[in-house]
């Protein structure tokens, strides 16, 4: 779920307001948004991808983590490097080599990507 | 090759304190790749369109937080069919060959306009683009852009909350409220294109938990009809405590228990192994059988597989991590809205239906179409949809009289008896998900327990159509979309359970342990439908697989 929106980093340009699929946040009086509905978060990471300034941390938990988590303390998540990792995985940012031309697909995945749900296959053997 | 400039008009929107009103021709619901592509579709057939989305067209639906493999084959005959008769046995036979090839046709070609779009498809060792997928951020920022270059209207932030209709029974519009600006919206639309995506039941999946089968009760309330929909049983794996519901890596897991090693469990031939381990105990996995030098490839191919493991310091190649299986319904699954024609027109005159709205069975059958079949569905099936809508909205014109249009909501909407003080969309959802949840429910079906699912979700559905209280008590916004979700929750649960119950076989992901084997004679698709009553009925006409022409 969404745990930080870093006040430093923040730009007030309302752009994770707008992305999120699920609304979760509002604009606070200060200008920099504030996680209003966290429990409707669907942790989909898309507001991190989207924040232009990696203001924003996304805890891989489906669930709020505890106030005294580190997910939510920024200096550690700035130690760890995570702040931001997700766009500079998919190459999002200045200076950001872009995602999609380096996705190869090792011979290995070329298959159809996702076989699922078993029965068809334990079926047939 | 450059694509012909438009020839259409921006519709124009009119705004007071109440909201947005608009007059179009093509009314797109539901903003993830399916809408976009039938968006731009209706554009460049000429039509005023607006699109709207309960979240953000860019960010919403399954497709946007995953990388997406797509089934995109050269247009090569033998490469083709070769596609074509791998997909035959694993859909237990229900596909239709003539759609496949029209949908790898269609995504052929439209992945080409893509490509000319500009999406930066990496570039194989031949020196060629690679366009069997592409990462969904990406894909979705493009597909937006696109949208609005083609003078589409988006409405983001704007739920729908039922269908208009004429007194003929036609469909004329949506409704929906503005949940970030305040008030309502309203398009009068010749034509309605249902692009809402699958149900997942707010299983907590990757981007899924805006999938609730919204669409689907919208048009079953102006009489749409559903195929395929006992096969909504896909389960997809994930470590326990996290949403990433990508699958595909797990073929190089090992799975186990406290015990040791599951025997048998697998990602693809062994799920339903993890399934019961699960009902017993925690099941563990560790991707220990992938060759060594594959992580970078892995990392580029899917990073948001990764990012729960690197958030939490784990290395899924050396350490064991806990994985539960999250139901994805109908998103995986291929069940849907029934397309009556090659323009994916439903039953009901002026709707259409495209992407996981609408059943995948033509092209995967029985069987899961995600990550490839889903993807390329979405592409082919939008723009077909796009294409007829606006031919359909151009046939229109000048007939359509607005003055005795009315909304159709029901459940959750307008309360047909009292409104009961206890129900609200938060218990109505969870007593749902405790009928399609559970592996010994849904995932492993049998006649009493459907029997069981079947009666407790009548009695659901009769209370939340009496008594869920709906919009005329003043609810907020968010309020209202909770109950319009529960009530299509509880509708799709219906749909999903009666047809298992007929089925009486196991078929593609459809499997009965009461009936453990393909029974020949039951070759057949089904149909659903119904609200207050639930019907089933064979689809009279056979399916034409090569099973079928070989006969």
């Amino acid at each position: 779920m969404i745990e930080l929106v870093s006040k430093s980093r923040c730009i007030r340009c309302d752009i994770c307001i707008r992305v999120c699929p699920t609304n979760v946040f509002e604009r606070g009086q200060d200008g920099v948004p504030v996680i209003v509905r966290q429990e409707d978060c669907q942790t989909c990471f898309m507001c991190e991808a989207w924040c232009p300034t990696d203001a924003l941390f996304v805890a891989p938990q489906t669930e709020a983590v505890p106030a005294d988590s580190p997910y939510r303390d920024e200096q550690e998540l700035i130690r760890r490097d995570l702040l931001g990792s997700y766009r500079r995985e998919i190459g999002w940012g200045k200076y950001r080599e872009a995602g999609p031309p380096r996705d190869t697909r090792p011979a290995v995945m070329r298959e159809p990507l996702e076989i699922g749900g078993g029965a068809a296959l334990e079926g047939s053997r | 090759m450059r694509d012909a400039p438009p020839t259409h008009v921006r519709p124009q929107l009119s705004s007071s304190d109440n909201g947005v009103t608009a007059d179009v021709d093509v009314l797109v619901i539901g903003g993830g790749p399916a809408g976009c592509w039938a968006a731009i579709g209706a554009a460049e057939s000429g039509a005023s369109v607006v699109l709207v989305d309960k979240g953000y067209c860019g960010t919403t639906g399954a497709a946007a937080s995953a990388g997406v493999g797509i089934w995109y084959i050269e247009p090569q005959e033998e490469a083709r069919e070769q596609a074509i008769a791998s997909r035959e046995a694993l859909g237990g036979w229900l596909v239709d060959r003539d759609w496949m090839h029209r949908v790898l046709d269609e995504t052929y070609a439209q992945v080409g306009r893509l490509a000319d779009w500009g999406y930066p498809f990496p570039i194989g060792e031949d020196g060629t683009q690679v366009r069997r997928g592409v990462q969904g951020p990406e894909y979705m920022r493009r597909l937006r852009r696109q949208v609005v270059r083609s003078r589409v209207r988006i409405l983001d932030h704007s739920p729908a909350l039922e269908l208009l209709a004429t007194p003929a029974g036609e469909v004329a519009g949506a409704r929906g409220v503005r949940r970030q600006h305040g008030g309502e919206w309203r398009v009068g639309a010749a034509a309605v294109i249902v692009a809402t995506g699958g149900c997942a039941f707010l299983s907590g999946g990757l981007g899924c938990d805006v999938l609730t089968g919204d669409g689907h009760l919208m048009a079953a309330e102006l009489g749409a009809e559903f195929s395929g929909m006992e096969f909504s049983n896909a389960y997809a794996i994930s470590p326990t405590f996290s949403s990433v519901t990508k699958t595909a890596f797990y073929r190089f897991a090992t799975f186990y228990t406290e015990a040791g090693v599951l025997e048998g469990a697998g990602s693809q031939r062994g799920r339903s192994v993890i399934a019961r381990a699960l009902l017993e105990q925690p099941v563990y996995a560790r991707l220990d059988r992938a060759p060594a030098d594959i992580e970078d490839d892995l990392r580029r191919a899917q990073p948001n597989f990764f990012l729960p493991f690197d958030r939490e310091g784990i290395n899924p190649f050396t350490q064991r991590f806990p994985v539960t299986l999250r139901l994805e319904g109908t998103v995986r699954g291929t069940g849907g809205l029934r397309v009556g024609d090659e323009q994916c027109a439903t039953t009901v005159p002026g709707l259409y239906a495209a992407g996981d709205a609408a059943t995948r069975e033509l092209i995967c059958g029985g069987f899961t179409g995600g990550g490839s079949h889903n993807a390329a569905w979405a592409i082919s099936s939008g723009t077909w949809a796009g294409r007829g809508a606006a031919v359909y909205a151009r046939g229109q014109r000048g007939i359509a009289g607005a003055s005795n249009v009315r909304p159709a909501g029901l459940a959750g909407l307008r309360p047909a008896g009292t409104p009961e003080r206890s129900l609200t969309p938060a218990t109505v959802t969870a007593a749902v998900q405790d009928e399609v949840f559970p592996y010994d429910r849904n995932y492993f079906r049998r006649a009493d327990v459907l029997n069981g699912s079947i009666e407790r979700l009548d009695d659901l559905w009769q209370r939340t159509r009496s008594g869920l209280l709906g919009v005329e008590r003043g609810k907020s916004a968010a309020d209202v979309l909770r109950a319009r979700e529960a009530a299509a929750m509880v509708a799709h649960a219906r749909w999903m359970y009666a047809s298992a119950q007929e089925r009486t076989e196991t078929r593609g992901m459809h499997k009965r342990i009461d009936h453990p084997e393909l029974d020949p004679g039951q070759q057949q698709r089904r149909f659903v439908g119904g609200l207050d009553e639930v019907w089933t009925a064979l689809d009279p006409q056979a399916p034409r697989s090569a099973l079928e022409l070989a006969a």
